[in-house]
């Protein structure tokens, strides 16, 4: 009665070889073997070592900008900008026309890239390549509401990372919104300029077009 | 079943009951999550510049509490009632099983919570707060144990095909969640922690998800069709089949990325070796119900089950086209992707779970099912949703992909991508109200047995 295959119909040879020993091999071989191989690459871009220019008026050290830039990353992340920009430039489909240089393995091990934010889903245009293609008065702009910058953009709003009160104008006759962006809005801001800055030489090409800015309606 | 005194001591009915029920709520927090998403494609977005409903933390929302509230609370609850039923042991403990069905949920709760807060993790189909994963793994491993103990005690037996994928399930799950939430967390930055997570990703799925749902399928159908499975070796060989590729298809969700080339080549050789998997395990179910092809689908149960059987053919045959890097040049980004992916969640084993609900409920509460016109309306609104939905956003994709391609400006792209979005909205409010046709279906039915619990005192508990 007891046919061959039934052995491998008991609770060792599921448990050992199928639960275990697979498991391990496929992690070892496509999550490990990988994982170490680039983490063999020296680091090409490394923290700032300088405040860019246009930051220098909203950090006062370095150490503030790279703190900044940890917490921009954390705004990032927790309001799942992610999953719609993805974060690395493709060999194909003409993407180094549309963004710029193939993306590169030892661009990443960096801290800022702990954990990763590749993507998956392109809702909105990659941003590896974001460094230096729009001003910084557009970014935040397009923060607090993308469709003044971009009618058409499906982006939402997330003007609570900034500071809105009405001041008085003409001697206190007319009355205006002042908007001003909070910390975590210039740490964002700080964060999608470090994204590419390392190329930004590469500047920003023809296709970009959608970058072009629109008066604000109100 | 006959002996309803020894056969309710076997299997944790109450357990059953608990993790089915929550499940139902749960299903419904998912979709509702999915449409409001949908709602900002489409500029209708109902909680415009709230924070706390930003339209990014309801996406994490949506799918968390598909796969950690809605799937895994189903699969947990058909867990409980399927082992000791087919080793004939019961459970470590029932107490244990309450201890983690109460923590559990309130850390699904607390997720939601958080994530909404703005403390959603950054790894794709682990968005679960950072300070919320260790307890989870802890609560898994227990639930692990409690599951484990009556498959270790009937061990010197050959299982049954359901047992050894569910065993396996059971060994895999725990060790997936700890690498897939720790290592690209806090260990690996980069492509190398892109090369775990994408391994989680896909093991969700194919090693969570895929071998459950499968071992819920070829457990029921026999049942309903009162006749054995048809051919043992093919169950065989899909089984031994998926233990060997599936672990092995992560990278395909990266391909073109800066992870090492020959792991992506290895990821799309392992997905097309799917297909042995695939065929067997489809070829298996769909010629154990057309053998009696007439008498089964006048049941609303097995139609569920032949759908989403169905759903499983076509996404595995898209999943050998669409890791191909020919077509991953185009499709990758795009909505294709989020159509293959409800297609598979929803279309695949939600249904295998929904006929699982519909099957245990009115056996676990003693009561006749409350309306058998909602559950077919159930099924014929979600079949529709599904298929409009998996069209539409596949068009979309390719129409994305290419125009991607044709350098169009990405703006036009996104104007392009309108029509698709709306319809994908109306084909998600299909199954959002399809849903809601299941919980209050599910809900008078519990309402029902309520009312009239001492006069259904002495039918049987459970059984076919």
């Amino acid at each position: 009665m007891a046919s061959k295959s039934q052995k491998y119909e008991k609770f060792s040879a599921v448990f050992l070889l199928a639960g275990l020993f697979f498991l391990i091999v496929a992690f070892l071989i496509l999550g490990l073997a990988p994982a170490t191989q680039v983490s063999n690459i020296p680091d090409k871009v490394g923290m700032p070592t300088e405040i860019p220019g246009d930051f220098q008026k909203y950090y006062s050290s370095l150490e503030q900008y790279h703190e900044g830039l940890l917490n921009g990353r954390d705004v990032y992340i927790s309001e799942a900008c992610w999953h719609c920009h993805s974060q690395y430039v493709r060999p194909v489909s003409n993407e180094t026309l549309r963004y710029g240089p193939v993306s590169q393995p030892g661009e990443y091990q960096n801290k800022l890239n702990l954990p990763q934010l590749f993507g998956t889903r392109r809702v909105g245009p990659d941003l590896s390549r974001e460094s230096g293609k729009r001003p910084n008065d557009w970014h935040f702009v397009h923060l607090y509401n993308p469709k003044w910058v971009v009618p058409q953009s499906v982006m939402p709003q997330y003007p609570w990372y900034f500071e809105t009160k009405k001041v008085k104008i003409n001697d206190g006759k007319d009355e205006r919104l002042e908007i001003t962006p909070k910390q975590e809005a210039i740490d964002v801001v700080a964060y999608l300029q470090w994204l590419g800055l390392h190329v930004s030489s590469v500047t920003h090409k023809y296709y970009d077009n959608d970058a072009i800015v629109m008066p604000p309606r109100n | 079943m006959s002996n309803s005194n020894s056969e309710s001591s076997l299997v944790p009915y109450g357990l059953v009951k608990a993790h089915l029920l929550i499940s139902v709520v749960f299903v419904f927090v998912a979709v509702l999550g999915g449409m409001t998403y949908a709602m900002q494609f489409i500029d209708l977005y109902p909680f415009k510049a709230v924070e706390w409903f930003s339209p990014g933390r309801v996406r994490m929302v949506h799918t968390q509490a598909v796969a950690y509230a809605w799937i895994a609370n189903a699969f947990f609850g058909i867990m409980y009632y399927m082992i000791p039923k087919l080793t004939n042991h019961r459970v470590l403990s029932e107490k244990l099983g309450w201890v983690v069905f109460y923590v559990y949920n309130v850390l699904i709760l607390a997720t939601v919570v958080l994530i909404l807060a703005g403390f959603g993790q950054g790894l794709e189909w682990a968005e679960t707060p950072r300070v919320l994963d260790p307890f989870i793994a802890i609560f898994v491993v227990l639930l692990v144990v409690n599951l484990v103990t009556p498959m270790w005690k009937a061990r010197s037996k050959p299982f049954y095909v359901s047992v050894w994928y569910i065993l396996a399930a059971l060994i895999w799950t725990p060790l997936v969640y700890v690498m897939g939430n720790f290592l690209p967390e806090y260990v690996y930055p980069g492509s190398g922690g892109a090369a775990i997570s994408s391994m989680y990703i896909h093991d969700l799925v194919g090693l969570f998800v895929t071998p459950i749902g499968t071992a819920m399928v070829y457990y029921l159908l026999p049942v309903l069709m009162k006749r054995p499975i048809f051919s043992h070796a093919l169950s065989l060989i899909g089984f031994w089949g998926l233990a060997f590729f599936y672990p092995m298809n992560s990278t395909h969700h990266y391909l073109y990325s800066p992870i090492p080339m020959w792991s992506q080549y290895a990821g799309i050789i392992a997905s097309v070796g799917v297909h042995i998997v695939v065929y067997t395990v489809v070829f298996n179910i769909v010629a154990t119900i057309a053998s009696d092809w007439k008498e089964a689908i006048k049941s609303t149960e097995i139609k569920f089950l032949f759908t989403g059987t169905i759903c499983y053919l076509i996404t595995c045959i898209q999943c050998a086209i669409q890791v191909t890097l020919s077509v991953q040049s185009i499709i990758h980004f795009t909505d294709w992707v989020v159509g293959h992916s409800h297609f598979v969640l929803f279309g695949v084993f939600s249904f295998w779970a929904f006929a699982w609900i519909y099957y245990l409920i009115p056996r676990l509460l003693n009561t006749a099912i409350y309306s058998e016109s909602l559950k077919s309306w159930h099924f014929w609104l979600s079949t529709l949703g599904i298929f409009i939905m998996q069209f539409d956003l596949l068009s979309a994709g390719l129409v994305q992909g290419y125009m991607w391609k044709n350098l169009a400006p990405f703006i036009d792209t996104v104007a392009a991508s309108m029509p698709f979005w709306w319809v994908r909205a109306f084909s998600g409010m299909l199954i959002f109200v399809a849903q809601v046709l299941l919980m209050i279906n599910i809900y008078m039915t519990w309402k029902q047995s309520r009312d009239s619990a001492p006069a259904n005192a002495n039918l049987a508990t459970a059984g076919a």
